[in-house]
């Protein structure tokens, strides 16, 4: 556990490496015995759940060391609603009061809630062109996995590391082992992004890649559009890895380029240069190979309280009698029990409350595209909520109509930010109540005490929300 | 930090494996100031939706687990739950890495053991055990003892009760001589 490992990237060394590790050897600055090595971070993005960080900084008498690498932003707890109307819990409302003072006070630019750059952390970096190939980005978030679709090593880290790299701008980090997941062929229709690390995640389980960065790979994953991406390294942490990591592509750099602090003009073709060094070279080891064939992917659901629950959506409610041991037995019976779902029962077909359509996972405008193709012209027959990654998509799906098809099917229309997803702003599913969500966490309580959660893709939810019940989408497209 | 060092105390089996953050610690709990104390939202709505979870009744000092314990959110709020509540140590065939690493920071040690290990353990649970950091070893309330790995530098920190960031500012010449290095080579990577 504590073996010392060779150095990569030292100049005697010529064996092919991996994307993660040229990231990392590029941002180590020193590495002790054991491999844990002090990282340069790139990007710093705090938001509201920072305020320990800030108070554990402000408490040690230290300053800030590099603002102008830190980014701050206001999305857990703002409002759905209109920005106009007051938020009427004084402690929610405490919280981005709070942000807005440490952003003041240590002279960190702030995406405030009524910034026209607004919107949840993870999908304002890559907006923004703060997410880039080749950085380290951290949050104290664990969806911090998602800016690695860029091919940054981007990770998640609690509130004294939040301290530390507010104090310091780097983190002590042990080496993570590596695992490639290669998802080759073409994946069919109404398979999105969501379905393929939902199948992943159901292959390897919740703690399959603990203590791995995961790098994606394969033709099917190299097919998918930037938010693709993102909702696949997004989702790495529901699968326990440290990050997840995409090699960045033409896409990639069509993407990032024009962005507002992205490099620009010469600035951006060195970038490039430099870019295109980073993809992990032929016959780069990795500590774990993962293989899964697109064409197999279904549109799929969790029945369960881990995304490790995820099944074809053709498929059945599992039956605790038929696991091999005691233990599995009783966490799909605990599950069963907290879901109300008997064995054997079809997915397709269970009733569903609400829909929530939005969060880190599945907000940008494609995924609002892939909903709104779903729904338009047609009512739902269950409530739902939709709400937007970002105020730049949000606007984007308005100019394209897609916020008058939501509208028009009876769904509510909110404002950027985490909303449904954790109902830290009060957006809470009713205890009992059965949600389709695009979020990313279907955990116990996660949505509300004793809220249900299906995880799903957008257009899934959205054929949910037609039906009233978890829906193959393919049948109503 | 308090120091880690040897530890004697009651053991409560916790006999599920993915417990995740929410679970330890709900969202809403999340926006309360850490000096009003978090442990009375540790495992606040499953205690409440199940009588007899094992923290009903109990205060003990080790909790023992099955896999992937703490996986899920990054908020350190779990580990304040657990500690505030008097809990300094969890045993587990794994832990999600982002809450191992919080766990350092808060004096509260994780302890990898094989599942089965752990599971043999669980099976002795309700029982005073005892961890000795030092030695790296566990025993068990049937006297049996058991070696674990930990990482030098997390042990180091958690026996002296370092703070590291102290620890990291101490190498404040190379992490300049970095910085002067990178800003050469990847005149890119600050933002527009
Ligand atoms: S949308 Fe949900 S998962 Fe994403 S950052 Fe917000 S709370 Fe976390």
């Amino acid at each position: 556990m504590t073996a010392p490992q060779a150095t990569p990237g030292s100049e005697t060394s010529t064996a092919p490496r991996t994307l993660f590790e040229k990231v990392w050897a590029s941002h180590a600055i020193l590495t002790r015995e054991d491999g844990t090595a002090l990282l340069w971070i790139d990007r710093h993005f705090v938001h509201e759940g920072s305020f320990h960080g800030f108070g554990m900084l402000e408490h040690s008498g230290r300053p800030l060391a590099r603002p102008d690498l830190t980014i701050a932003v206001a999305d857990h707890y703002v409002p759905s609603h209109a920005r106009t109307e007051p938020i009427r819990d004084p402690e929610v409302a405490g919280m981005i009061t709070t942000l807005r003072r440490n952003a003041e006070r240590h002279g960190v630019d702030l995406l405030d809630l009524d910034d026209p750059r607004q919107g949840i952390v993870h999908v304002i970096g890559p907006e923004q062109g703060l997410t880039l190939p080749g950085l380290t980005v951290v949050c104290g978030d664990s969806h911090t996995s998602t800016h690695g679709a860029f091919g940054a090593l981007a990770f998640g880290i609690g509130a004294s590391e939040v301290s530390h790299v507010l104090a310091t701008q780097t983190l002590w980090q042990r080496r993570p082992k590596t695992m490639r997941i290669t998802v080759d062929g073409t994946l069919s229709p109404h398979v999105a992004g969501k379905d393929v690390i939902l199948a992943i995640i159901g292959r390897i389980g919740a703690g399959g890649a603990v203590g791995h960065v995961i790098e994606y790979a394969g033709s099917a994953i190299r097919s998918l559009p930037m938010e693709g991406r993102l909702t696949v390294c997004n989702m790495s942490i529901e699968a326990g890895a440290r990050a997840g990591m995409i090699a960045p592509d033409e896409t990639t750099f069509a993407w990032v380029e024009g962005r507002p602090r992205a490099p620009k003009s010469d600035a951006f073709a060195a970038a490039v240069a430099a870019w295109r060094r980073l993809p992990t070279e032929e016959g780069a080891r990795f500590d774990r190979d993962v293989v899964l064939d697109a064409a197999e992917i279904a549109p799929t659901v969790t029945w369960g309280t881990s995304p490790e629950t995820a099944l074809p959506v053709t498929g059945v409610v599992p039956d605790p009698a038929t696991a091999t041991d005691a233990a599995k037995r009783a966490r799909i019976a605990d599950q069963l029990d907290y879901m109300g779902l008997a064995p054997g029962r079809p997915l397709e077909g269970i009733p569903v409350d609400r829909v929530f359509i939005g969060s880190c996972t599945n907000a940008r405008l494609p995924d609002l595209r892939a909903a709104a193709a779903v729904l338009r012209g047609q009512r739902a027959v269950v409530p739902g909520l939709v709400v937007a990654g970002s105020v730049p998509v949000k606007r984007a799906a308005e100019a394209e109509g897609l916020d008058r098809v939501f509208r028009d099917a009876g769904l509510t229309w909110g404002e950027p930010g985490c909303s449904m997803c954790v109902g830290m702003n009060g957006d809470l599913v009713k205890p009992g109540e059965r949600c389709a969500a695009t979020s990313n966490r279907n955990f116990q309580g996660r949505q509300g005490p004793g809220a249900r959660t299906h995880l799903m893709s957008p257009a899934m939810a959205a054929a949910a929300a037609l039906r009233g019940a978890i829906t193959d989408v393919r049948r109503v497209a | 930090m308090t120091p880690f060092t040897t530890l004697d105390g009651l053991a409560v089996a916790l006999d599920r494996s993915n417990v995740d953050t929410d679970q330890i610690i709900p969202a809403r709990f999340l926006r309360k100031p850490r000096s009003a104390g978090y442990q009375n939202f540790l495992f606040h709505d499953v205690r409440e939706a199940e009588p007899d979870f094992p923290l009903n009744g109990r205060a003990p000092a080790i909790l023992v687990a099955d896999a992937n314990f703490g996986c899920g959110s990054s908020r350190e709020g779990a580990v304040y739950a657990l500690v505030d509540a008097g809990i300094r140590c969890v045993i587990a065939p794994s832990f999600g890495d982002i809450f191992a690493g919080n766990a350092g920071k808060n004096g509260l040690l994780t302890v990898v053991l094989a599942p089965d290990l752990a599971a043999a353990l669980r099976a002795q649970l309700p029982a005073s055990m005892r961890v000795d950091l030092p030695a790296q070893q566990v025993r068990f309330p049937d006297g049996s003892v058991h070696g674990f790995a930990i990482d030098a530098f997390r042990k180091r920190c958690l026996v002296e009760g370092l703070d590291d960031i102290g620890l990291t500012l101490a190498h404040a010449g190379e992490i300049a001589a970095f910085q002067d290095a990178d800003r050469a080579a990847r005149p890119w990577a600050m933002p527009a």
